[in-house]
């Protein structure tokens, strides 16, 4: 029988996978889609959440899945502004390594 | 869904999730995001929640990913080189990770309700999209529209970003 926990500790897994991508790794569009593997770890416990409690109406609590609606679209503009500003770093620079953008490191 | 149909997703995901991370060739890393995030629709719809499930298949391995793989073979990226890499960084993120991880395990292992199965529902959700729908546009409605200008904030700024500075 699958129960809540085992979607949290999976969720929580994605995210670690995420988060370790994202300091590990020096090229910034890696580091993006780890972002996008933090965010997807977070929709997933909502989701499992939302059909945790079912409402008196015999459906799932669907406040839950129009927030995690809102999370997709602000991943997907964030992941197209990103994406922009790489494109930009890359003109200036000819680089997407992270170690070599240091200007304003002290 | 039966447990073991759980289990292949779940695995099938962290394993690709993995390989995003650990591959070399950034194509190898967009490409094992797809898989991943199809496993992660999979356990969506599992969950009854088929509208998430359609739109993360629609939004991140549609849209997202086309984006990704369009600026990996524009600006023509190789695998990266292999560098020095810094021990104490590398041990710092994974023992990080991992206390992320450990704190996970004892969370859920403590909160009594994630030993419960999930209760039945009374009603299909196969028309969720019409629950959800109501959901936007009446509850919802103003966040909504706020999102509607977020992303066309989104679309004139990736627009002036990537335009060529006129000289």
């Amino acid at each position: 029988m699958v129960t809540l926990g085992d979607y949290l500790i999976v969720s929580g897994i994605l995210f670690a996978i995420g988060f370790a991508g994202v300091m590990l790794r020096r090229n910034l569009i890696i580091i993006l889609m780890s972002l996008e593997l933090m965010l997807n770890a977070a929709n997933l416990s909502l989701v499992a959440f939302s059909r945790f409690r079912v409402l008196p109406t015999g459906l799932p609590d669907y406040n839950v899945q129009v927030f995690v609606f809102f999370i997709i679209t602000v991943a997907a503009a964030e992941v197209a502004v990103g994406l922009a500003i790489l494109v930009a770093l890359f003109r200036a620079r000819q680089t997407t390594d992270v170690k070599d953008i240091s200007s304003l490191k002290f | 869904m039966p447990a073991f149909l759980f289990w292949i997703f779940a695995l099938l995901m962290l394993i690709f999730g993995a390989a995003v991370v650990v591959n070399r060739n950034p194509v190898a890393s967009a490409l094992s995001l797809v898989v991943s995030f199809l496993g992660l629709a999979a356990l969506f719809m599992s969950l009854d929640a088929y509208f998430i499930g359609i739109i993360q298949v629609l939004v991140y391995a549609g849209a997202v990913m086309v984006l990704f793989l369009f600026i990996i073979m524009l600006l023509d990226l190789r695998a990266e080189e292999r560098r020095q890499i810094s021990w104490l960084t590398s041990a710092g993120a994974v023992a990080v990770a991992l206390a992320l991880l450990f704190q996970t395990f004892y969370v859920v292992g403590h909160f009594k309700s994630a030993q419960q199965p999930f209760p039945p529902l009374a009603r299909s959700t196969t028309d969720d999209v019409r629950n959800i729908g109501l959901l936007l546009f009446g509850n919802y409605n103003l966040p909504f529209q706020i999102i509607g200008v977020l992303v066309l904030v989104a679309t004139i700024g990736v627009v002036l970003l990537s335009r060529r500075e006129p000289r």
